[in-house]
């Protein structure tokens, strides 16, 4: 799939990079929210506030200080994402007592619409119209521009992320956020403070949204009011619930193929597409709960083991053996 | 010394008073039976010690510390742990993950990042599997296990933390009567270092393994005191005769 991904703009004319890079960076907040909620049991519906506000502030800080330098403002942008999140916790996750799902729901909602509505009426923001005509991303002295570098970019960071990620779930540190998803008032009897995990967990989701914010201001030119609310965080909802949640690279894929299917829709039944997604969405959640790569990867393979006795395929055989050889 | 002292604990619940004015004294390495006629409260008082639930009045304190409105992390950090009376393996993580998670429970966050303890706490999870008899089974997941076998996974994860105190909510329902004595054996070779405090409708795995015994009955403590003696008390067997 990276291979693919590697060679894809080699075949694509500018419009398919543009839209393939967009992939990516929605790719990426659709990571953030399945990191919260695949992993973490954390319904946020408020991923696109993070996401919004880091596009915002770099937007800021790029028209207002004329900094363009992609090292300065990519890092400024997760920071803000983590800042925000971390500020949303402290209201909605960090008490002294876990709170429930759907509290953290509606919390996370109402902030993003919140934010929305603020951003709207905010003149020095640009209100309704938001800041448009971003100058592009420096690195030293080269102009960063939308298109194949822009592509890759988007690409290394998607990778970086989902690597990261990837070994941070399959820590034993991953083993306690499993054991929050399935029975997090179990586990605290174990002595573990499960809300300081999930604050955790949803500020660094809240930097790869954050990331992502950053990326897709500068990719668009462009940061608008509808970047931080409801409707980009429910959108980004659907990608994963679509893909697949708790596999990182369901969310990535679940991104592709509704971009996809909403563009192909858009141009032969523009009316109807909404229905169609409604529809297939639907479908995906009665009769597949794991999302289209629950048809490539068992439950078993989703949610992983932990410990060193099924670490690694090659110690097993040896390890039956001697089970074998102490049984009889 | 007592280990666990509960006094005047009350419950009500709207107008329903569950538990009034109960004391409760576990000492030391002691094993300590709960036992009562249903809807007597002695759920309930196990609930208000563990933190399910919290007491409306009267005070809990154990080791000397008091944890009436504790959290569950802190009384786990007291010396608390508990099995459930439903049990609540995690049924879609391996066995031995389920252990593992019950044992790294001590351990920093960034060390639980970087996976550090993993390698060092593999003896102690095969150490408690083997105990308990899951040894080969420990790739498997949790919820595939038998009724009885999770029963003891959930042993194993209460005592991996090594309390002070056990709770035991019905520890032998649903078992066979092999592995109701299995069971009473397991908990033999804690008691230096552990105390229990079980509630149990089998009377014969009660007295088997109890010093002592405390009778609840509509809410307040009928009897309490040495197994025998309050085996053979007549209010004991009044309450249970009249509820039979």
């Amino acid at each position: 799939m990276l291979a693919i991904a590697l060679i894809l703009p080699l075949f694509l004319d500018d419009f398919w990079v543009l839209f393939s890079t967009r992939v990516l960076i929605l790719g990426l907040l659709a990571l953030s929210f399945d990191l919260v909620w695949g992993y973490s049991g954390i319904l946020s519906f408020g991923q696109a506030l993070f996401f919004g506000m880091a596009g915002y502030c770099t937007a800021l800080l790029a028209t207002k200080l004329a900094i363009t330098s992609v090292f300065v403002l990519l890092p400024t942008a997760a920071l803000v994402g983590l800042i925000v999140a971390f500020a949303v916790a402290v209201i909605v996750i960090l008490g002294k007592r876990p709170p429930g799902v759907v509290f953290v729901a509606l919390g996370t909602l109402t902030g993003s619409y919140v934010v929305e509505r603020l951003a709207r009426g905010w003149s020095y923001v640009g209100g309704q119209n938001g800041i448009s005509s971003l100058p592009r991303l420096t690195a030293a002295s080269y102009e960063i521009s939308e298109g194949p570098v822009f592509y890759y970019m988007a690409l290394v960071l998607l990778v970086l992320v989902y690597v990261g990620l990837r070994l941070l779930v399959r820590s034993q540190f991953g083993l306690v956020l499993a054991g929050i998803r399935q029975r997090e008032s179990r586990i605290a009897f174990f002595g573990y403070k499960t809300q300081n995990y999930k604050g955790l967990v949803f500020s660094l989701a809240g930097f790869v949204s954050g990331l992502a914010g950053g990326l897709y201001a500068f990719h668009e030119g462009f940061v608008g009011p509808g970047q931080l609310g409801p409707v980009l965080s429910t959108q980004v909802v659907l990608y994963a619930l679509f893909g697949g949640v708790g596999t990182l690279i369901g969310p990535v894929v679940g991104t592709g193929l509704i971009d996809l299917l909403g563009f192909y829709f858009s141009h032969v039944w523009n009316t109807g597409w909404p229905i169609i997604l409604g529809l297939l969405l639907l479908v995906i959640v009665m009769f597949r709960p794991t999302g289209l790569i629950g048809f490539f990867v068992s439950e078993r393979e989703r949610v992983g083991s932990f410990g060193r006795s099924s670490e690694g395929d090659q110690r097993r055989p040896a390890r039956r053996k001697a089970a074998e050889r102490v049984a009889p | 010394m007592n280990l666990l002292e509960a006094r005047g604990v009350t419950k009500t619940y709207g107008t329903l008073t569950a538990l009034s004015n109960v004391d409760l004294l576990v000492r030391q390495g002691e094993f300590h039976g709960l036992i009562g006629p249903n809807g007597s409260g002695k759920s309930t008082l196990l609930k208000c010690i563990a933190g399910a639930e919290v007491a409306t009045d009267g005070s809990i304190a154990l080791g000397g510390r008091d944890i009436t409105y504790a959290t569950a992390p802190e009384r786990s950090r007291a010396g608390l742990s508990l099995k459930f009376q439903i049990t609540a393996v995690l049924a879609e993580l391996s066995v031995y993950d389920n252990v593992l998670l019950a044992l790294q429970a001590q351990q920093s966050m960034p060390g639980l990042m970087l996976s550090r303890s993993r390698h060092a706490l593999h003896e102690r999870v095969m150490h408690l599997l083997s105990r308990f008899q899951l040894e080969a089974r420990r790739d498997e997941l949790a919820g595939v296990l038998s009724h009885g076998q999770q029963q003891w996974l959930e042993i194993a994860m209460a005592l991996a933390r090594e309390p002070k105190l056990l709770l035991l909510d019905e520890p032998t329902a649903g078992m066979s009567p092999q592995e109701r004595r299995a069971t009473g054996e397991l908990f033999m070779p804690i008691k230096d270092n552990c105390s229990l405090l079980i509630v149990e409708h089998d009377l014969d795995f009660i007295k088997d393994i109890c010093d002592s015994l405390t009778v609840l009955d509509q809410g307040q403590v009928v009897a309490s005191g040495p197994t025998q003696q309050v085996q053979n008390s007549d209010r004991v067997r009044e309450a249970y005769l009249s509820h039979a």
